[in-house]
């Protein structure tokens, strides 16, 4: 429990600097629609905030730090398809995991709880789906 | 600058959470099976730490350094909201990373993250396309 809550304390602070020093959500599906679709702020802030993201990969990695205790039994056809799924549904429900869970349920907003609560139900009917149709390898 | 750093500690915090780990991951998802719920005291830190931090920074609906921009609570409601995040979970019990955990894996974890993110960036422009762009 102390490492996810740990991380969990790391990306409240993130998300917290980011809304003081940029008036943003730290939402990343978000910056991705706009580095991807040019908005009225333009690419940068979004961008930048992405490669942050990246880079936090590198650093975990330079410092021996595992980003994952293995990998999943997927094809590339199922993680495409998984990405173009979560991708479409991000920008339907106005946010992901971080828009919706970390900005908007410390908002107390009823709309993302409604969404972080489809997540979870919709993802839990997903994994069952995928034990089902292959036994858990897609 | 700001916006790197804010970048950078969020993938820091969601690598070591566990969030990066598409099995862990399904492990939370998988309530009728062996349910891993550590993954729910990310969002628990998370949320209580940014809903203090929130207060701090912000005074009459402003922050302290700019005005806020780009609301996720408010960019979808109703029955498209409720599609959406029904679509959004279908494809994250599937692969198991959602956007920020696999931009982090990106460069560290082999193939499927990157897979992962080239379809999401397509699926993310046809969306955007098909419903105007508004940015959560």
């Amino acid at each position: 429990m102390i490492a996810p809550l740990a991380g969990g304390i790391l990306i409240g602070l993130a998300a917290t600097l980011r809304l003081w020093a940029d008036g943003r959500a730290a939402g990343v599906s978000g910056a991705l629609a706009g580095t991807l679709a040019r908005g009225p702020e333009g690419r940068t802030p979004h961008a930048r905030f992405l490669l942050g993201l990246v880079a936090a990969g590198g650093v975990l990695s330079l410092l021996g730090v595992p980003l994952a205790q293995g990998i999943l039994p997927r094809s590339d056809a199922a993680m495409a398809a998984s990405g173009l799924l979560v991708g479409m549904g991000a920008r339907l429900a106005g946010g992901c995991t971080s828009g919706h869970g970390v900005c908007g349920l410390s908002r107390l907003s009823p709309r993302s709880l409604l969404a972080i609560l489809i997540f979870m139900a919709s993802g839990a009917l997903s994994v069952v789906l995928t034990r089902a149709l292959a036994g858990g390898r897609l | 600058m700001t916006s790197f750093a804010s970048g950078l500690l969020f993938g820091l915090g969601l690598g070591l959470s566990g969030m990066t780990d598409p099995k862990k991951v399904v492990g939370f998802l998988d309530f009728f099976g062996g349910w891993d719920p550590s993954l729910a005291f990310v969002m628990g830190g998370a949320v209580l730490t940014h809903g203090l931090g929130l207060h701090l920074v912000k005074r009459d609906g402003k922050t302290l350094c700019r005005t806020e921009s780009g609301r996720p609570e408010e960019a979808s409601r109703g029955g498209k909201l409720v599609f959406g995040a029904c679509v959004f979970g279908l494809g994250w019990g599937l692969g198991g990373y959602c956007p920020g955990p696999a931009l982090v894996a990106a460069g560290a974890a082999g193939r499927q993250p990157l897979v992962f993110l080239a379809a999401l960036a397509v699926g993310t422009l046809a969306a955007a396309k098909a419903a105007g762009s508004d940015c959560g």
